[in-house]
């Protein structure tokens, strides 16, 4: 029960926040790049819930603002590094031969801890959004791919897919009708999961001034600009990392709930667990 | 275990082959001419050429990688665009830092989730499991430099307590050395605190109901002896598997916090070259980061056969 609430705590955390930055321009007056000289670094009131900036821009508009290339790169490379991962673990699960060569990419491509590749492939690409999804991207797919692969190789010589197998039916049939619906609820947790971690990797290239363009208004390159502000005006620096937590937390929660939800042995066991211990206290 | 030990090695082949493959593609990636954007808009058809040459792109690119491979072995990282000193000699000048910031995480790691973990195991099923959950899901749900400035807001700026930036190297005095790095260690290691307590923790809970453990019980083994000596020893095999997972973290953590610190480590090396678009050193970093996080998962994966002795690889 409280499980169910905790889900849908995140759902709804997630919805609130892309509402709110999807239809910002229609109930704010103030642009995100307005500047006013004269509002410069104000602290929160109620006219400006989280204060202004530098140049006197209202921070809670460019911390709504800000959720759009969070959310689009986020859930973006989430599905790119999910397809990609998909694809190649399927292939390297019920493919002996192509196994080996996968797997050896995957583990060279494992070798570089994630940010530091996408840093990397930023530097060559040049930062643009286009560029930092498919940095993250071509980071993040390897661990979808080892992922997929251990879940096809649990199910692979169960016997409703050897009796597929005789009945003639072809190996994309297979994959695609028999294997992957049941390989759905690691792969389903995992882009949860990407999704999240590409949302912090985009804002740590851009705190590091080595992502999207500092005119637009981001979480990152909002914190890049109150870092030297960080003892005048605090709230600078407080509101737009609020924002990245709370969407990251609420999609590592949903992470974590559908992990609960899938699967069955986790609740056994729990529940093994609470039995064990009630015998021990009684 | 000498001949896994053997198999494994070689299976490092193939695995460095690829990471070689995509540190020499970095500088290819680069829309045009790689040597027009190192040198900027205005640069001499002359001098364009020289760089060229220097890095061996009038070559074709199979040639150019094996020259390329050829020269990491013997030790040649090539030189540096900026400063025209060697790639190698300056990734070692700035290893010391790097070193520093790692190890004293390591040990706040350590230090910080062993006695959580052995306490969540402790109190399980009472209100500090779901605490416990909490508090590891916030630690992978912050910025790391997020974190820090918060860190740097409270402890530096509003009560000054700790230096806000900044790096003694250990020759200076061991005291100031860790005195400036207590902040920026504990910002890398506070991500990794809840990933390595909460792995320690469902390692314990696993063996908590193991017949061994109910033997000890029933032979009137004290609860905190049990735990101690039967439960916890044997949740540390599975957590030496994240240790690898941990070293990767921390090395890209490095790469913001160095920076955000004023720390002269390979982190901030890497950004500043890339701020210089200075090529030879990105790659030289990056390929040196990869090497040491291999050699680092190796070393654990062979830990791990001799702390578990059922553990066989054929």
């Amino acid at each position: 029960m409280l499980k169910r609430k905790r889900n849908l705590l995140s759902i709804g955390i997630l919805l609130l926040i892309t509402i709110a930055t999807i239809t910002a321009s229609l109930w704010s007056q103030t642009s995100p790049s307005f500047i006013d000289p004269t509002l410069r670094l104000l602290s929160p009131s109620s006219e400006h819930w989280f204060g202004t900036d530098h140049f006197g821009r209202d921070i809670f508009i460019r911390t709504i603002y800000a959720a759009r290339v969070s959310l689009i790169v986020g859930a973006v490379v989430a599905v790119v590094a999910t397809f990609l991962g998909t694809f190649t673990g399927l292939i390297a699960g019920y493919y002996k031969r192509a196994d080996s060569i996968i797997m050896r990419i995957v583990d060279g491509m494992l070798a570089f801890p994630a940010l530091i590749l996408a840093l990397a492939l930023v530097a060559a690409l040049g930062g643009s959004v286009a560029n930092i999804i498919i940095a993250l991207g071509f980071a993040f797919w390897p661990i979808m791919t080892r992922i997929v692969r251990a879940a096809v190789l649990q199910v692979k010589n169960v016997q409703y897919i050897e009796a597929a197998k005789t009945t003639g039916a072809s190996d994309f049939v297979i994959l695609t009708t028999y294997i992957l619906p049941n390989i759905l609820s690691p792969i389903i947790v995992q882009g949860t999961f990407t999704f999240a971690r590409a949302i912090l990797a985009e804002a740590a290239l851009s705190f590091l001034g080595i992502g999207v363009n500092p005119t637009t208004p981001t979480w990152g390159n909002m914190l890049q600009e109150a870092q030297i502000y960080i003892s005048m005006a605090p709230w600078f620096s407080i509101f737009p990392g609020l924002g990245i937590v709370l969407t990251v937390l609420a999609l590592n929660m949903l992470g974590d709930g559908i992990r609960d939800a899938f699967d069955p042995h986790a609740k056994k066991q729990l529940k093994k667990r609470k039995k064990v211990s009630q015998q021990k206290y009684a | 275990m000498l001949q896994y030990t053997i198999r494994r090695l070689f299976s490092l082949i193939p695995v460095m082959c690829i990471v070689s493959i995509i540190v020499f593609m970095i500088i290819h990636l680069t829309p045009g001419n790689p040597a027009h954007l190192i040198l900027g808009e205005d640069a001499s058809e002359e001098s364009i050429k020289q760089l060229e040459e220097q890095l061996g792109l009038d070559q074709p690119i199979v040639m150019q990688y094996v020259n390329w491979v050829k020269d990491i072995v013997t030790g040649d990282f090539g030189q540096s665009v900026y400063s025209s000193e060697p790639v190698l000699d300056i990734i070692l000048g700035r290893l010391g830092p790097t070193f520093s910031i790692t190890i004293v995480s390591i040990i706040m790691i350590l230090v910080i989730s062993i006695p959580i973990a052995i306490a969540a195991v402790w109190k399980r099923n009472t209100l500090i499991d779901p605490l416990f959950i909490s508090i590891s899901l916030l630690g992978v749900s912050i910025p790391e430099f997020w974190f820090a400035m918060l860190l740097v807001l409270g402890f530096a700026v509003s009560i000054p307590l700790f230096p806000v930036a900044g790096y003694i190297p250990m020759a200076d005095g061991i005291f100031q050395w860790l005195y400036h790095l207590i902040l920026p260690s504990f910002v890398l290691a506070a991500v990794e605190i809840g990933l390595v307590a909460r792995m320690l923790r469902d390692g314990m809970l696993e063996s908590v109901n193991q017949d061994y453990i109910r033997t000890a019980r029933a032979k009137g083994v004290k609860e905190s002896i049990v735990l101690m000596k039967h439960v916890f020893s044997n949740a540390l095999i599975p957590t030496t598997t994240v240790i690898g997972a941990m070293v990767a973290g921390l090395l890209g953590g490095t790469v913001i916090i160095e920076t955000m610190f004023t720390i002269p480590g390979m982190g901030q090396l890497l950004v500043d070259s890339i701020y210089r678009r200075d090529y030879p050193i990105i790659q030289g970093v990056i390929l040196f980061i990869a090497v040491v996080y291999v050699i680092v998962n190796l070393l654990v994966d062979l830990l791990y056969t001799f702390l578990d002795p059922r553990i066989r690889y054929d």
